[in-house]
Formats: C-alpha cells, structure tokens, sequence
C-alpha cells in the first residue's frame, strides 16, 4: 500500500477539508465512544465476573453478540430500536430528540460494535487478578466503594486500559453499523472509514493516503496498548 | 468482653462452638481439610454458614437461629434489629440471616497464609489502608502505619513496593498492615506456612510479643506455634471439635489422636480396667491408673515412643505390654529411626534397625513398660459452647 502512495501529494491529501473533517469526527466519535464503552463496560465486567445471579450466561451472550454479527445486521437493529419508528426512538422523537443519521448514532454504532473488546478484556483481568486481595481489604474495614476504587480498579488497570485502547481501535474503524444507522453526511456522520470508501470512486490517491493515516494510528494503538499490557518484571527481579 | 461463635456450615460438615475470651490467644489444631480455614473463613464473614449465631464484645456478627449446637437458652438482649418473625422457634431450618454483619464492618482482621500485600501500594500505604479505610486522613493514617512498622521492626522498608519484599519481611508488614486496622479479634490462618524454615522462628518471636494480650485465634499445624503462642488450644477433626483446654494439659494428657500425634506419643483409647485400659478390640494395656480415672469409664493410654522395644519374637514375663503389629513404614527420626506399625509408632537405633532387619510389611512385636504408660480418663467433647 505503501509504494501506492502519492507521497508528493501526501499532505495535501490527507489535510483537504474533507479528510480533516472525517478523520476529526473519527477521532471525536471513537474518544466518546470509548468514554461509553467504559461508563457500560466497568459495570458488566463487574456484574460478569464477581457474582453469580441467573441469567448471567444470557446477559454474557448478549454483550458478546456484536463480536460475531455482521456489523450492518448490528446498524439495522440500532435503526430499529433508536430510528424514527423506533422502539425507543419514536418515544425519543415525540421529545424532540432525533439519534439516527446524528453524530450521536455514529457514537452509539460505534460503542455498540466496540463494548465486548472492553468488557472481554477487563472480565479476564478480573479474574486472574481474583478477589483475594478484595476479601484482604474488606478484612482490614474498606466498604465495597473504597475497595473497588482502592483496590479493585488499580489492580485490573493494565486490562481497563487495553480494553479500552482496542474498544478505541475498533470504533475508530466501525464502517458497516455506521453507514446503516448513521448515514454519511459529511462534518456529521461521515467518519475516515466512510470518507476513504467514497474516495475510492473518485480520488484514489486521497483514499490510499487516508487508509495510510489509519493504518498508522491503528500501530500505535497497538504499540500503545501492548507496551502496558507486558507482563512487567517484579522490580525486585530486575536489580542487579 | 469474650467472643462466642457457634456456627455450622452444612457444604464443609463443620459444626463449631468457640468461645475466645479478651486478651487471650487460641490455636485452632488439625490435619489438613479438618475445617480449620473454613472457621475462620466464617469467623471473617469471607463464607456465611449454614447455621448459628456469633456475637463480638456483645455485637451480633451473624444470626442464623438455632443450630444443632445450640444449648437451647433463648438470644436476648440487644436485638433490637430483629424482626419478631425470625425469632419465633417455628422456623428450625431457616436458611435466611436475621442478621448478617459483613466482613468490613466486623472489627476482624485476617492474616492468611500469604502476606497478600497490596501489589500497587507501597509498604507504607498498605499498612495505612487499614486506619484510611476507617476514615483517618492521609498524614493520620501515615502515621499509625510508621507505629506499626516499628512494632514489626520494619520502618524502614516503608517506601518499598511488595514485590521487592522477601516472603519474611511481606508477612511482618502483613501482620503490621492486620494490626493497624486496630481489630477487635485478629485470626491468623497459618502464618508460617509458606515461610523459609530460617525466617519463622523471628516470626514466631514477633508474634509472641504482639499476640500477648491481644484477642486472637491462630490456626496451625505445628506444635510449637501452639506452645509458645497460644493459651489454650482446640483441637479440630473432621468438622469437630475434637478436644480443647489449654495448651500444656493438652499437650501432656492428649485426647485426639491427633494431640498425642503433636505431642509425640502414642495413644490408644478404650476402658478402663483395674490395671489399665481395654480396647474395643479387645487389647489390654497395663499401666498405672492416676487418681482421676474410674473403672469401666472410657480412658486414654499414652507412652512414648522412645519407651517402645521392638523385637522379633513374642516377649513374655514382667509387666510388659506386647503388640503384635506389621510395619507400616519406617523414617528418620533425629538419631534414631522412627517405625511405625498399627498406628503406634516406636523410636529404635539404626544399629538396631539394622539387626532385626525391619522393612515395611515386617511383622514384629512392640513391648512397652507398664511403668511408661500412663492412663487417664477420656473427656467427651460435645459439640456445645462452654
């Protein structure tokens, strides 16, 4: 892809109005919808792995299931729930509120396809971290507040932080759910994913050189992500 | 000011009653999978029993309404909370808590096995967990955590991290970090446990000088934890309580087995006779009766092992008592080597060991003295608080 690239051209292309405003909104949208995944994603993975209620194999389902659906049948069903005939969307409309083809349903697609990476990834965390530590602490008299915040979210932080840098990626390339629930109005809904798809008509260099700007942020993603999830050397281990 | 638990929990087949009265330090004692961890476990609120009732200096940790070993007298006082429903005898096998205190309102630290030392604090801010937790400020809690480093002699790995601790030196700041929670009731699950066989001893001595005077409960299975730390000793088996009074009586006139096992003697429970026991086997043991024990009332045998002679044949004439046993095993034993056969267990010499040519499977005979078995009456030990 690299030899395909106008690099004469290169920053012109990637800094023309339009591919600003996509790749903008994309790293809007993506930021937001990680926000989301975490506010969402803490609790289930709370709820997930430290009780035991019925149900729970269904509710794990159910937030694994944008894993494995296509990403348009997840738009189409956003459409049907939060569109103007919606489910929740006609009571929303009636309040004046419209979501769909609004930058806030590109933010909900994209939480919608991006939720089970965080929940997947902090759920493992809690688990190999165990609630030894978390039954210590309630011991020496922390309340379950203090020890979530003191204890429990310090100790799974490696895996919050992965999850979140992978929910991040995945929003940052969620193309199918977008178009379907979103639509693709340019500086609203159309975010570097769409605007490279539509340039491939018309402007191939601007999509190569696009799809370069996402492959870079998408290696520092993982650069990032896996530099604090390496298991790390007690420090004890690495004195001389 | 005493602590009473009385406690069932149907899943591990424990049934308990304790009592642990201010300031004083009990071992709990048992082979492995007897229950130990579990009672404490439930003593924590870490695991709710099935059944049972525990109460702190008058506060009610847990009430599950009656248990087996529940003496019948009526709960009363202070029970303000409880709904008249849950009182009422009509509901024997009731499985919902009238009340349930959790384990961060308890007053009850826990040292377990490992020290379990937060790995994201450092020393320092581990031990202050405890008072901060409690509501203390941050230069506060700081401070009480100092104090109780210099208790544990260890102030100055206060800015180490735990994972630069070796395992001696995380127990000590676990034990400071239990300590600095101020609780009411400290239990300790096996302190020593998973130490170097070098570093305990400091342990132990550092337990000894903060366990004096201070209300705990200290689960082991070494012999010398129980005497030079505790005042009185439980002996756990299967669930049961099997034997308890203090740690020297216990140690001398061993009931359980599993006693006389730590104290290093051979037991053998039965009747006793007019010059000894009888076992339901039918075994006779000779030896002197003390002034305590009642004729035709169960009793226990017990005799050292360095008092056992092993021979080959069948030994006849003066008071002797002779087993005919088949050798389970043999081990090193100091000096000396240990055989053990029938559940008695015999201390020879190597050269000894050598000339009868004993080896596993090996039928052979153990000869005791009248003169070195002692007899006393066996206790019954119902499942009841005192």
């Amino acid at each position: 892809m690299t030899a395909r690239v106008n690099w004469a051209q290169f920053i012109p292309l990637v800094t023309s109005e339009p591919s600003l405003a996509a790749l903008g909104l994309s790293l809007r949208t993506s930021a937001a919808s990680t926000v989301l995944c975490a506010l969402l994603g803490v609790p289930l993975a709370l709820v997930l792995a430290r009780s035991r209620f019925p149900g729970q194999r269904l509710l794990r389902s159910l937030v694994l299931l944008p894993l494995v659906l296509p990403p348009v049948v997840g738009g189409i069903a956003l459409l049907y729930t939060f569109g103007r005939r919606g489910l929740i969307g006609s009571s929303l409309s009636v309040l004046g509120i419209q979501i769909a083809f609004s930058t806030t349903a590109v933010v909900l697609a994209q939480t919608f396809v991006a939720l089970p990476f965080l929940v997947v990834s902090l759920e493992g965390s809690l688990r190999t971290a165990g609630h030894r530590y978390e039954a210590a602490a309630a011991t020496l008299g922390a309340k379950p507040g203090i020890v979530l915040r003191r204890i429990t979210l310090p100790l799974v932080l490696p895996g919050l932080v992965s999850g979140a840098v992978l929910s991040f990626a995945r929003s940052l390339g969620e193309f199918g759910a977008t178009l379907t629930f979103a639509g693709s109005l340019e500086g609203v809904t159309r975010t570097l994913p769409l605007e490279i798809y539509l340039q491939r008509e018309t402007d191939p260099d601007t999509a190569v050189a696009l799809s370069l700007v996402l492959v870079f942020i998408a290696v520092a993603v993982v650069g990032i992500s896996f530099r604090r999830t390496a298991p790390r050397l007690p420090a004890a281990m690495m004195k001389p | 000011m005493t602590f009473t638990i009385s406690a069932g929990v149907a899943a591990r087949a424990l049934e308990v009653s304790l009592r642990v009265d201010d300031g004083e330090t009990v071992a709990v004692l048992g082979p492995n999978g007897s229950g130990k961890s579990t009672l404490l476990a439930v003593i924590a609120g870490l695991l709710r029993p099935s059944s049972g009732r525990a109460e702190l200096d008058g506060r009610v940790l847990f009430d599950y309404g009656r248990t087996v070993a529940d003496d019948g007298r009526p709960h009363g006082g202070g029970a303000a909370g409880r709904s008249a429903g849950a009182a009422g005898p009509s509901a024997p096998f009731q499985r919902t808590a009238a009340q349930w205190v959790p384990p961060y309102d308890r007053k009850i630290a826990l040292l377990a096995q490992e020290p379990l030392l937060f790995p994201h604090l450092s020393v320092l801010e581990n031990v202050a967990f405890g008072p901060r937790s409690a509501g203390a400020g941050r230069a506060d809690a700081r401070q009480t955590a100092r104090h109780w480093l210099v208790e544990v002699e260890a102030l100055e790995l206060a800015s180490r991290r735990p994972g630069e601790l070796s395992g001696g030196q995380a127990q000590r700041i676990a034990l400071a970090r239990a300590l600095a929670a101020e609780p009411d009731l400290l239990l300790l699950d096996e302190p020593m446990a998973a130490l170097d066989i070098a570093v305990a001893p400091l342990l132990r001595k550092l337990l000894k000088r903060v366990l004096a005077g201070r209300r705990s409960i200290i689960v082991t299975h070494d012999v010398v934890d129980a005497l030079v730390l505790a005042d009185r000793v439980v002996v756990l088996e299967g669930g049961k309580i099997v034997e308890e009074g203090p740690t020297r009586r216990v140690l001398e006139r061993p009931q359980s087995r599993f006693a006389a096992g730590l104290a290093g003697l051979n037991q053998v429970t039965g009747t006793v006779t007019g010059h000894g026991i009888i076992t339901a086997s039918g075994m006779s043991i000779t030896g002197p009766p003390d002034g305590a024990a009642v004729l035709g009332e169960a009793g226990v045998a017990v005799f050292r092992p360095s008092d056992v002679s092993v021979f080959r044949d069948p030994v006849h004439g003066s008071p002797r008592n002779a087993f005919e046993v088949s050798i389970s095993d043999l081990e090193p034993h100091g000096d000396q080597i240990r055989i053990r056969a029938g559940g008695l267990a015999a201390d020879v010499t190597l050269s000894a060991a050598a000339e009868l040519d004993l080896t596993a499977g090996s039928v052979v005979y153990f000869v005791v003295k009248s003169a070195a078995v002692r007899v006393f009456p066996a206790k019954v030990f119902p499942v009841k608080a005192h």
